[in-house]
């Protein structure tokens, strides 16, 4: 099969699978709503007031379009932080770059940002500038003599990682609970309703990161050769690693404003993608887009299912996913380098 | 007529090297290979060698002189522009590595076409032929670390072909083949400077491949170049054993008539 075709393929199957992952989701919850009632509703045709409306239009709706673009956001950002770092271990919670965010997002909000479009672009700016300088700070302490090997990036990682941590929780001691709202849930990851124009927002910060990603897929195939390799091929591989860095910190970033720092998407997500689908970037992270949306909608659905009424975070279901697969990896390949 | 690669009294130094007392990897050295000529570049490790390889590649950018890739500043050229002209063929890629032998050789066609997303069906047939230049047509589907020294080698090169270079640089072309597929390599690259004009510049330690192959040879020691000329000119036995620091002596090859050097060991019968 062609390069086209294949794409076509992946990419029909898993948004056919995302697309169910989405009508079960819009058809589980608390509130027990009848599926003739959701399908006149979706297709306007409901009643135009009353709880039914609010529950699946107001809450259930904007939840799984929030949960797909999350989940695919963290997965591409995880395949481009992978690929950058010629790295299987490499994501966007494990380098850190989330608690970065989540720091610049924290900062955000003491300044007591709303819910409007500006302040939406407020978060996801803080968010991104957070990410920005967490990778870097990672990158240089890693970096030795033009390498990254494997374990000392990892190390790298967690060590900015628990500094931001720490500077969240120093941030949160000094201010006055009240004004950070429901900053705890949200560091877990919280997918709650996000108004139109703030979801808007994320939706369109989400592709400007997926087109930086994917616009160099073919050059990230070469990378997997190394620096110099890709460079003599014709690859200017400063730039190329730069626009990645640049795509993965910024998907990494809207979605922890919007959504929280959800941990391990950009570790699963990736790797089962390449086990289904190869290597090839310009496949690869297409899949992981919809693939991540599939894992994160499912996640969420769980979440706000198993202990219903009750709910839980969704960074609590992919971390109890995520860790015993990352200690799988690391068992089994973390001495191999990518891909 | 333009040389395909000039350097213009090079000069190489790692730049993290202190001002003043920096150790040249490459000092002063200036050559050209003309267009469809086989340049062998001979020496000792640590000779500069595959420094020379590296700024021709731009992997490295020269501290003095300059290089001109047919009359053109090198450090003016970007770097699919370089990789249109110049097609390196490195001494073996990553194994364990997931693309297959196609994809590998598609990925020489980049550099025409670098904001192209898929490969075109005009790059998958030069490809194509490329693989079967180099005999390695019926492994297109076989993933890199499934094949064997010889054939990475030749799916390598089948990459660089599918360049389209003017100049071929192949470092080392031989190091893991045994002797048949020595013998092989030599044959492909004596076929394909025929068939194509390709300028070749030959980088290795063997020196009576180099000798067999080049129209002629540049000697280096410790960064310098030596002497450049045939390869009867330039394997004397006083100059070698000066620059390699043992005993050789050089002979005619009994039926190509080419020198061959051999190495005199010591303390020999």
């Amino acid at each position: 099969m062609t390069g086209p075709a294949r794409l076509a393929a992946v990419c029909g199957g898993l948004a056919l699978l995302l697309g169910v992952v989405a009508v079960g989701s819009l058809l589980v919850g608390s509130a027990r709503i009848g599926p003739g009632v959701i399908v006149d509703l979706v297709t306007g045709r409901g009643p135009l007031e009353g709880a039914e409306r609010v529950v699946i239009l107001g809450i259930r709706l904007p939840r799984i379009a929030a949960a797909a673009l999350a989940g695919g956001a963290l997965a591409v950002a995880g395949a481009g932080f992978q690929a950058l770092t010629r790295n299987p271990l490499a994501e966007p919670s494990i380098l850190g770059v989330s608690a970065g965010a989540a720091f610049g997002v924290v900062l955000a909000q003491i300044s007591g940002l709303g819910q409007g479009v500006v302040e939406a672009l407020g978060l996801t700016a803080f968010a991104f500038a957070g990410a920005v300088v967490a990778g870097s700070a990672v990158y240089l302490i890693a970096s030795t003599g033009g390498g990254l090997p494997v374990h000392t990036l990892l190390l790298a990682g967690v060590i900015v990682g628990i500094f931001f941590s720490a500077a969240i929780t120093v941030v949160i001691s000094l201010v006055d609970t009240n004004r950070l709202g429901g900053v705890i849930h949200w560091l877990l990851g919280n997918l709650a309703p996000i108004p139109a124009g703030a979801l808007g927002v994320f939706g369109a910060t989400v592709a400007l990161g997926f087109w930086l990603v994917l616009g160099r897929a073919r050059a990230l195939n070469l990378l997997a050769l190394g620096e110099e390799g890709a460079q003599e091929l014709g690859v200017d591989a400063e730039r190329l690693k730069r626009r990645i860095f640049a795509g993965a910190a910024l998907l990494t970033g809207a979605v922890v404003a919007f959504v929280g720092p959800i941990g391990f998407v950009g570790l699963i997500v990736p790797h089962a993608m390449r086990m289904l689908v190869g290597s090839d970037h310009r496949v690869l992270i297409p899949a992981a887009a919809l693939g991540g949306g599939v894992f994160l909608l499912s996640a969420d659905t769980l979440a706000r299912t198993v202990v219903a009424p009750a709910e839980l975070s969704v960074g609590v279901i992919t971390s109890f996913c995520g860790a015993p697969f990352f200690i799988y990896l690391l068992r089994s390949r973390a001495g191999r380098v990518m891909p | 007529m333009t040389p395909l690669v000039q350097f213009d009294g090079v000069g190489f130094t790692y730049p993290t090297a202190a001002p003043g007392h920096g150790r040249f990897e490459i000092r002063e050295l200036s050559f050209a290979v003309a267009p469809g000529e086989v340049l062998g570049l001979i020496g000792p490790n640590a000779a500069g060698k595959t420094t020379v390889i590296r700024l021709l590649s731009k992997a490295l950018a020269p501290s003095r002189g300059a290089i001109y890739v047919q009359g053109e500043a090198l450090s003016s050229l970007g770097r699919a522009e370089v990789a249109r002209r110049v097609a390196v063929v490195p001494q073996d890629v990553a194994q364990g590595f997931p693309f297959t032998a196609q994809e590998l050789v598609l990925m020489g066609r980049f550099a025409h076409a670098p904001g192209r997303f898929f490969e075109s069906p005009a790059d998958v047939r030069i490809a194509r032929e490329a693989m079967e230049l180099t005999g390695v047509q019926a492994l297109a589907g076989e993933t890199l670390d499934r094949l064997s020294g010889g054939e990475r080698q030749r799916v390598v090169l089948a990459r660089a072909l599918a360049q389209e270079p003017r100049l071929l640089v192949l470092d080392e072309p031989t190091a893991h083949l045994d002797l048949r597929y020595q013998a092989e390599c030599v044959a492909l690259l004596r076929r394909l400077h025929r068939e194509q004009g390709l300028g070749i510049l030959l980088v290795s330690h063997d020196l009576n491949m180099a000798a067999e192959l080049s129209d002629r040879l540049l000697l280096m020691s410790s960064g310098a170049a030596v002497t450049m000329g045939t390869p009867e000119e330039v394997l004397q036995e006083s100059t070698l054993e000066r620059v390699y620091g043992c005993r050789v002596v050089v002979d005619k090859h009994p039926t190509t008539r080419r020198p061959t050097v051999s190495v005199l060991w010591p303390d020999g019968r």
